[in-house]
């Protein structure tokens, strides 16, 4: 009877988590398509503002962003704050108008710096009351939405995570619960087998079997020498990896993402690492490179932000980058307040061992990630190759040496591939593996 | 007992080796002092610099070899003036364009695009908006704003005279007239050399370029500006 009413019972509460399982994933899909709803309600009032949107974004956005200061003002309702007719010309042509001593015109001119701002003869009147249009959408309702919209993702984000819990959580105790009803079921059907005077067999007493084993001088000598081997095999790949650096990837002071910046948005990897090209070391751009673009991006998109890494986390490492290099978002201006960033070095060649990067980048042409492995898709920097000796002098046997536009040696590659009875001359044949090249 | 005391000697060990591997440490060395650099080697650190950084600007007023005056403030005056006045000084070569293209595609072409009409990857992927075509006639850009640009920055660009020296802003510069005249449909640089018969050198024929555009951008405009 009691068995009955145990199994009855872990079926129920299987069946109940299940359907709470379902009700709240559910809920958290409703939440998901509620978003973008609500953002696409936001409509406009006024000339037409898809059309001024382009023209913003085609003409001005490249000085002038909504809300926020910067080569130019913000522009959020901007033609409540002037004349319309005045704006107009002012947007045609604004030295015009500095230079005819418009008061306004000059007060602004004299603000931004005497910061010229392009003419736009191009743009007629009506596409200029659209850019206005856009640019007099309330900053209010459509940052509300998008903020509700990014709260319910957010939460829906959160909440795929809280139910990814709560399903590992439920699982974990139906297994429980399982396994508690089979002892419970075992202890009753042994109770029930004893009451019932059934008897179990005992088991008989036999030799060990290690005991077996340790009787056995064959056996145990065998054993030995296997074990003696196969330490002396591991203790043999334990040292020759000490000194490897081998995907070391620490943690870095700002958390600088490869994969978004070289693989996702394709930036070349001389952009910032400029120096590769001509001279020994592939320098740390100084932050006035990152500044170059991140003057500009102060914020990630939305749909930059992964799972492992929210959009939030990313922005507070743009704002370490402004702490560092003393960067005023509000103002747009420096500070002059620098506090220079500890990044840690991850490739470093002991010092007897001599290395230059412009030898390679540029002369020979080889690609960064020959020897780097593929950083644009590192999240975070790591070491891919060991930067040992055995690894160097590999690809400098493997590797032709680059011959073509490359007069001055044309005749010198030629005798060394006569010499060798090869079309083509390796690094090695070169002398690119002779000690003197890298020891000295 | 025994048993159990065997396993946790066992998992203890297995624990140790493991956490030899520890991605975030560096492992360890055999003879550190070989490894370690004698004298202050680039980015190092050292307890006779400021804040210990072995990175420094050089001394103020040091002048660095092959060091070209640039007497250029970072003003609209003197841009207007670098628009004018600033000629390059290199040949117009079929080695110096292709050495401005590469450069080009390095650190102009994210932004500005293959083909310089200002639709890069970042425009597309709406990181940076707005970017002007080379062929923006109310810009009429030059070889001499284009260097000048290329030093101070303008606007949302910033500069990069720490990325590119003296030469290859020229040969960068040569690179951003060929794609102007291509956008406005007009001869390069080196055919339009080829075409003048006479000594002229490579500026004039970079102005005589902007002066045939004139016309032609006028209808290219429209479709520019949309875009």
């Amino acid at each position: 009877m009691k068995k009955v009413k145990y199994r009855n019972l872990s079926s129920f509460l299987s069946f109940l988590l299940l359907a709470l399982l379902l009700t709240v994933s559910t809920s958290v899909s409703a939440q998901d398509e509620a978003a973008p709803d609500e953002a696409a309600a936001t409509e406009s009032a006024g000339g037409d503002v898809a059309a001024g949107e382009d023209l913003f974004k085609a003409n001005c956005a490249a000085c002038h962003k909504l809300d926020r200061k910067a080569t130019g003002p913000a522009l959020r309702g901007v033609a409540d704050k002037y004349d319309r007719d005045w704006l107009h010309s002012w947007i045609k042509d604004s030295q015009a108008m500095v230079k005819a001593g418009d008061p306004q015109a000059v007060k602004i001119f004299e603000e931004y710096n005497g910061a010229v701002m392009q003419s736009f003869p191009q743009l007629s009147d009506i596409d200029i009351d659209n850019i206005l249009a856009y640019t007099s959408q309330p900053k209010t309702e459509p940052q509300v939405a998008q903020t509700a919209a990014g709260g319910a993702q957010g939460t829906g984000d959160g909440g795929g995570g809280v139910t990814n819990d709560i399903v590992l959580g439920a699982l974990a105790l139906v297994f429980l619960l399982l396994v508690v009803m089979l002892f419970l079921v075992t202890n009753t059907l042994k109770r029930i087998a004893t009451a019932q005077g059934v008897e179990y067999p005992e088991k008989e007493k036999r030799t060990p079997i290690w005991k077996a084993f340790v009787q056995n001088q064959f056996l145990v000598l065998v054993t030995t020498i296997v074990l003696l081997l196969g330490a002396g095999y591991f203790a043999f790949g334990y040292m020759m990896q000490i000194g490897v650096d081998e995907g070391y990837a620490p943690v870095q002071p700002i958390h600088y993402s490869h994969k978004i910046h070289a693989g996702d948005n394709g930036i070349d990897c001389n952009y910032c690492h400029s120096s590769a090209r001509r001279s020994k070391h592939s320098g740390i751009p100084s932050l006035n490179v990152c500044m170059n673009c991140h003057k500009n991006i102060a914020e990630v998109a939305p749909e930059t932000a992964t799972e492992e890494y929210s959009k939030e986390f990313y922005d507070g490492e743009i704002s370490k980058l402004y702490d560092a290099v003393g960067w005023d978002v509000e103002e747009q201006a420096y500070t002059g307040e620098e506090k220079p960033v500890k990044w840690v070095r991850i490739h470093n060649l002991p010092d007897l061992a001599y290395f230059n990067h412009s030898q390679h980048v540029t002369v020979a042409g080889i690609a960064c990630q020959e020897c780097h492995g593929p950083v644009e898709e590192f999240e975070i920097m790591k070491q891919h190759a060991p930067l040992t000796m055995g690894w160097c002098i590999e690809c400098h046997r493997e590797t032709n040496v680059k011959m073509e536009s490359n007069e001055y040696y044309d005749k010198i590659h030629e005798q060394l591939a006569q010499k060798y009875g090869v079309e083509k001359v390796t690094v090695a044949q070169m002398g690119g593996i002779e000690c003197g090249k890298c020891h000295y | 007992m025994k048993n159990s005391l065997h396993i946790t000697i066992a998992l203890l060990v297995a624990s140790t080796l493991v956490s030899c591997f520890n991605e975030k440490e560096r492992n360890y060395q055999y003879f550190p002092n070989m490894y370690q650099p004698v004298g202050y080697e680039a980015y190092g650190e050292g307890d006779i610099f400021v804040n210990g950084q072995e990175a420094k600007l050089p001394a103020e007023g040091s002048v660095p070899r092959g060091y070209v005056p640039f007497d250029y403030e970072n003003t609209t005056a003197d841009k207007a003036r670098a628009k004018t006045e600033l000629k390059n000084p290199f040949e117009i070569s079929e080695e110096n364009i292709n050495e401005g293209e590469a450069l080009y595609t390095i650190y102009c072409a994210v932004c500005h695009g293959d083909k310089g009409d200002g639709q890069g990857i970042l425009a597309e992927r709406e990181k940076f908006l707005g970017i002007p075509s080379y062929a923006d006639p109310a810009r009429d850009i030059t070889m001499g704003d284009t260097y000048f640009v290329q030093v101070h920055g303008l606007n949302a660009m910033g500069s990069y005279a720490s990325q590119v020296d003296h030469k290859e802003r020229w040969q960068i510069a040569m690179h951003v007239m060929d794609l102007k005249a291509a956008l406005n449909g007009n001869p390069g640089l080196l055919e339009s050399k080829k075409q003048n018969t006479s000594d002229s050198t490579e500026v004039d024929t970079s102005e005589q370029d902007n002066d045939n555009t004139n016309d032609t951008e006028a209808s290219n405009t429209s479709e520019e500006e949309t875009n």
